[in-house]
């Protein structure tokens, strides 16, 4: 089996390799590219996502026919795919970070500032939170409800419909930290710096 | 709820481990990589690696200890010291840092902490006061604290905000290397000016100083060095006693 990690220029994504790496040992192999042809025959992608929402985008729509070919992948072979922080939030319709920003469309919704209550709340949210699980997701076996995950963030994303919904988390108010739909995931927190929790769920997504 | 987080610090130089007392006098204590995953094994919520190499031609030697570190520990790593510009961070980024803090370039100019929060994120720049009170208000030094700037602390705090650092580590000159405690008014007073997570630096000599840097200070995290570097305390013991005392931390 081998594993995609997208490369597309955009953001720190040594963290996301390094894990992967180091949860596949030498029983899966880890690629990290934007070859187009490579994402095509993988059987997993994941996508990583640093900085702003728009800057994501800008970057994936850069490389000619990259998210033709991420589409390709998730919405027409349903292969599984993973989106981390960015990557997760890129999967709505529209980012408003910087500017109105569209985005992949995969899941109805759109990713907004976190509402800090006039500054009662620091921004960005980091450190490691509670997640509470609310559906089975296949990346959350043997994941117990209240574990801790790392976020970095200050925009969230708000899915039109909840039952994509797999775990939120509370920081000013609830919000959606992870995601499932059919064979797409997404994860506002950052498996890849949780610890060996957060290395647990890259190994249940390497597993599906 | 968000925890509190408890980042451990090791100093670097050439390599190697060492602690400083009041930014002179250093012991050799060790390897960084290692003493780093012992770190991430006993719970630290993210580690910082302080580069204090001097000389130009072993400056390359911190890369090699962040690309180790970063395929054996698990949580995030901040790497600081002699970050002069974009191309910097981006190496060290590279290598494996998650985040890295920029001190003297970004008193020096201020375009790096706005270039760099664009181009990477704010989630991954942290920018490092070091300040000292001059008997009126607290003032930026630089250079690793030998060389006074005039400017005013918590003024530059709120602009490093503005230019887009997505936290700030503030470090009391005062109180580095003391054990007296960390400059709890300086914390809090830097903590209240911004909207940014402020982690305190400088000082802690028991577990009690944690807690007041928290509860007093109003930081989002605490870093110490000594105190889990020679043993007096681990980070286990650490954080329940934080906890004993009312303070959300992941245990």
């Amino acid at each position: 089996m081998n594993v995609t990690i997208v490369d597309y220029k955009s953001g720190n994504i040594c963290s996301v390799i390094n894990s992967f790496k180091e949860v596949a040992k030498n029983k899966v192999k880890i690629e990290v590219t934007s070859d187009l042809k490579k994402i095509k025959s993988s059987d997993k992608v994941v996508l990583p996502g640093q900085g702003s929402f728009k800057s994501c985008i800008d970057a994936l729509n850069t490389i000619n026919g990259l998210v033709e070919s991420l589409n390709d992948f998730a919405i027409n072979n349903k292969k599984p795919l993973l989106g981390i922080c960015v990557g997760l939030q890129m999967l709505a319709d529209v980012g408003y970070e910087e500017t109105q920003t569209k985005g992949l469309g995969w899941i109805p919704g759109k990713v907004t500032k976190i509402d800090n209550q006039n500054g009662k709340y620091k921004l960005p949210h980091i450190g490691w939170n509670e997640i509470k699980i609310i559906k089975d997701s296949k990346i959350f076996k043997d994941i117990k409800d209240k574990s801790h995950m790392y976020f970095v963030h200050s925009y969230e994303f708000v899915p039109k419909d909840k039952n994509v919904i797999s775990a939120i988390t509370n920081y000013s108010s609830n919000h959606v930290c992870a995601v499932e739909i059919e064979n797409i995931f997404g994860t506002q927190f950052h498996p890849e710096k949780s610890d060996k929790i957060g290395l647990k769920i890259i190994d249940n997504f390497i597993n599906l | 709820m968000l925890k509190n987080r408890i980042i451990p610090c090791l100093d670097v130089k050439n390599g190697r481990v060492v602690k400083g007392i009041n930014f002179v006098d250093l012991k050799d204590a060790g390897d960084p990589v290692e003493q780093a995953k012992i770190y991430s094994d006993g719970g630290a919520d993210e580690i910082c690696f302080l580069d204090i190499t001097a000389s130009n031609e072993n400056r390359d030697t911190i890369f090699d200890v962040v690309e180790k570190t970063s395929k054996k520990c698990f949580v995030p790593l901040t790497v600081g010291g002699g970050v002069r510009s974009i191309e910097d961070i981006n190496k060290l980024l590279n290598c494996g840092a998650d985040k890295v803090s920029i001190n003297t370039a970004a008193v020096q100019n201020t375009k790096v902490v706005i270039e760099s929060s664009k181009k990477f994120g704010s989630q991954c720049i942290v920018v490092a006061i070091d300040a000292k009170h001059n008997g009126k208000s607290w003032e930026i030094f630089t250079h690793g604290g030998r060389k006074s700037t005039g400017i005013d602390a918590l003024d530059y705090a709120k602009k490093m905000e503005d230019c887009g650092a997505g936290e700030l580590l503030v470090t009391s000159m005062d109180r580095d290397g003391t054990q007296a405690g960390y400059d709890i008014e300086l914390m809090s007073n830097i903590s209240s000016r911004v909207n940014i997570p402020v982690i305190a630096s400088g000082g802690v000599g028991n577990l009690d100083h944690l807690v007041e840097g928290i509860k007093l200070g109003k930081a989002s995290a605490v870093l110490a060095a000594s105190i889990f570097h020679y043993g007096k305390y681990s980070l286990k013991q650490a954080k329940e006693y934080l906890d004993s005392k009312g303070i959300p931390v992941r245990i």
